[in-house]
């Protein structure tokens, strides 16, 4: 792991963007975006080059603060429109941020088939279990039994396994980690730039103002602790006993296949084969 | 193919294969779509067409998904189009906001079919005239053309095109069921004679650029991803650079940029066609299919010794108001003939109505024919019409 300097940082954010960020104190975006901007500085990858498309949540206000070339979409559509952006431009890195209710709720479909398609997105989804822009509803990964302002009495919907959800899809890179484990996020994450198909880094993070205050979670460093503690490599979870592996979650790469075909470039060996000079009869 | 070049070609075509080879013609080279009756043809010829020339074509999981590749793949540089019908576009107007909000390039084609809802989907209908104007949430101009004939369809596909990419909008390109369907020979316009509004690439160094710039002018460089710019795009209220802003000064010039690019451009964007208006006593006021048969109600009227007249928007968003007061304010009667329950006519009493102007108030009367079965109005329906109101 190149160890990247807060310096070396600053060159990946926008100065022209008035800071503060909208982030509440104890967030875990930050960390994933110094995740996001480490991994793309320690492969040397082109800013020019780079679009970062979002769709509608605190996750997807990160790409104001990015120098790149960034899209804030709308809620659910930032796969959609990252689909475009990649089918157009096929040499341009597109990495989408987008969190568990904008890219497994309203955006599930998109979510789905592009991972069928298999498509070169990077795709970071920041899971805080929440919705927090609008103050703390109930998403489609709150735990069973929790608190959300729309779960008074406490949340009875089963939640969604994201990564078991991508690799069902089709997806050929899927990894899983939390803003605990940044160093291991920043290695996920550069990973999943460089695998050519549709990749899926979740990162699992705390959002101790809306969701940890609604479920008496304590401050951010006690979360942080809870992440620690919490998410934990799959060989260790399935030494657990079915009581001890309830409120555990698995990190590690979870898939890896290289062999799908990706699906921008099956389009230019379709465009290819259409534009081939006919070749020459012998009669 | 080795017939004379300077004869024109002439062949036979349908009405939604028009829209797609204008739009080709017009440079073309992204298409999202999603399958949806009576638009079809539309993706599948660019599904045969885009890969040929070295464009994209995609089949997204929905219309949403659609209306989000194609402004995703407009902000890297590509001109884009998609189609769709009623139950689709409603699915894509919260992306068509976004279009126009963010100031990206598109064509959206609504080849209107019966509705509300599933409606009749193999039949005509004229009834998303004002969906195509406020469809979008929020206040946003809109720009919508809508052709009569299959060489039309062509012409206004081309047109299209070019003012979204000139005006910086999403474009919305209107037909209906039958139009799409049906198969006239068209004369292939000389390709080289046709103007194409190309997207200008910027020449400031980046850090001066400005992807929303104070005082625009149309068309102006724009700036695509990939091309060393790095600009941010947001629904949100933004300032020039794009950034979101809560301002109220900032906003203030965002609003009225998005109202004023079309306001002060109507007479650039408004195209209307009048068939023997002149000595007409008596109007009708017809666009896309309708109109046909109006204008058969004319000749038809006219061989009775009736002074009857057509005028026809092919631009119906924004609303010919110039036009129509110029053209119809001295007529004795305006027939609005139309297949929805009085959308055209509703906008024609808005501004003939001119409670606070006297001289619009000499039309002493509009005459509706409202028909939403699914079938066409004849040219016998109206010139029952035209008797009534001689």
């Amino acid at each position: 792991m190149k160890k990247i300097s807060q310096k070396s940082i600053h060159k990946y954010l926008r100065h022209d963007k008035k800071f503060p960020h909208v982030w509440c104190p104890g967030c875990s975006n930050g960390i994933v975006l110094g995740a996001v901007i480490r991994a793309i500085a320690e492969l040397g990858l082109k800013k020019d080059n780079i679009a970062m498309v979002s769709g509608i949540g605190c996750s997807s206000r990160m790409p104001v603060y990015a120098d790149f070339n960034t899209l804030h979409s709308l809620h659910g559509r930032a796969i959609a429109y990252a689909t475009g952006v990649k089918m157009y431009k096929p040499e341009m890195d597109v990495v989408v941020i987008t969190g568990d209710g904008d890219a497994t709720a309203i955006g599930g479909n998109h979510f789905i088939h592009a991972a069928r398609r298999n498509i070169d997105l990077t795709v970071i989804l920041i899971n805080n279990n929440i919705y927090g822009m609008t103050g703390g509803q109930y998403s489609p990964t709150t735990p069973y039994g929790d608190k959300a302002t729309t779960t008074p009495y406490g949340n009875i919907d089963p939640t969604f396994d994201i990564c078991q959800l991508a690799i069902g899809a089709g997806a050929t890179f899927v990894a899983r980690t939390s803003a605990y484990h940044a160093i291991e996020a920043q290695s996920f994450i550069k990973q999943a730039f460089e695998h050519k198909g549709f990749s899926l880094v979740e990162v699992i993070s705390a959002c101790p103002v809306i969701y940890g205050r609604l479920n008496k979670k304590g401050d951010a460093p006690t979360m942080m602790k809870q992440m620690k503690e919490n998410v934990i490599p799959v060989k260790q979870y399935e030494k657990l006993s079915a009581e001890a592996k309830a409120d555990k979650i698995t990190k590690g790469i979870l898939m890896h296949d290289t062999d799908k075909k990706e699906y921008t470039e099956a389009y230019s060996e379709l465009i290819n084969s259409l534009n081939k000079p006919e070749e020459e009869s012998n009669e | 193919m080795s017939s004379n070049k300077n004869k024109p070609k002439v062949v036979l075509m349908q009405g939604n294969e028009a829209m797609a080879r204008g739009a080709l013609a017009a440079g073309l080279d992204f298409f999202a779509g999603y399958p949806i009756t009576p638009s079809t043809e539309i993706a599948e010829i660019c599904s045969i067409e885009l890969p040929k020339i070295n464009g994209k074509f995609i089949q997204m999981e929905d219309e949403i998904a659609s209306i989000s590749a194609i402004i995703g793949a407009s902000l890297a540089g590509a001109k884009t189009m998609t189609a769709t019908s009623g139950p689709g576009y409603s699915l894509m107007t919260e992306g068509i906001g976004f279009a126009k909000m963010t100031e990206t390039p598109c064509v959206v084609v609504n080849v209107m079919r019966g509705g509300p809802s599933t409606g009749l989907p193999t039949k005509p209908s004229q009834s998303d005239i004002m969906q195509a104007r406020w469809g979008n949430h929020g206040d946003a101009p809109a720009i919508a053309l809508y052709p009569n004939s299959v060489s039309e369809s062509y012409e206004l596909s081309i047109r299209a095109m070019n003012l979204a990419e000139k005006y910086r909008t999403c474009v919305v390109l209107l037909s209906d069921e039958v139009l799409g369907h049906m198969r006239e020979p068209i004369e292939l316009p000389d390709l080289s004679q046709v103007k194409i509004v190309r997207r200008i690439t910027p020449t400031k160094p980046p850090e001066w650029y400005q992807h929303y710039p104070d005082n625009p002018k149309y068309p102006m460089p724009k700036a695509s991803f990939g091309e060393g710019y790095r600009f941010h795009v947001t629904g949100l209220s933004h300032d020039a650079k794009g950034f979101p802003t809560n301002r109220a000064d900032e906003t203030k010039v965002l609003m009225d940029r998005l109202r004023n690019k079309i306001a002060y451009h109507i007479d650039d964007i408004v195209q209307i066609e009048n068939y023997q208006m002149e000595d007409a006593k008596i109007a009708i006021f017809a666009a896309g299919i309708a109109s046909r048969a109006a204008k058969e109600a004319v000749v038809k009227a006219r061989k009775k010794g009736i002074k009857v007249g057509l005028m026809r928007p092919l631009t119906i968003w924004p609303f010919p108001d110039a036009a129509v007061r110029k053209y119809l304010a001295d007529k004795k009667a305006i027939i609005v003939p139309e297949l929805n329950q009085g959308q055209l006519s509703l906008e024609l009493k808005r501004v003939m109505g001119g409670i606070w102007n006297y001289e619009i108030r000499k039309t002493k009367k509009i005459k509706e024919i409202h028909r939403t079965d699914g079938l066409l109005i004849t040219p016998d329906q109206i010139l029952q019409s035209i008797m009534e109101v001689k």
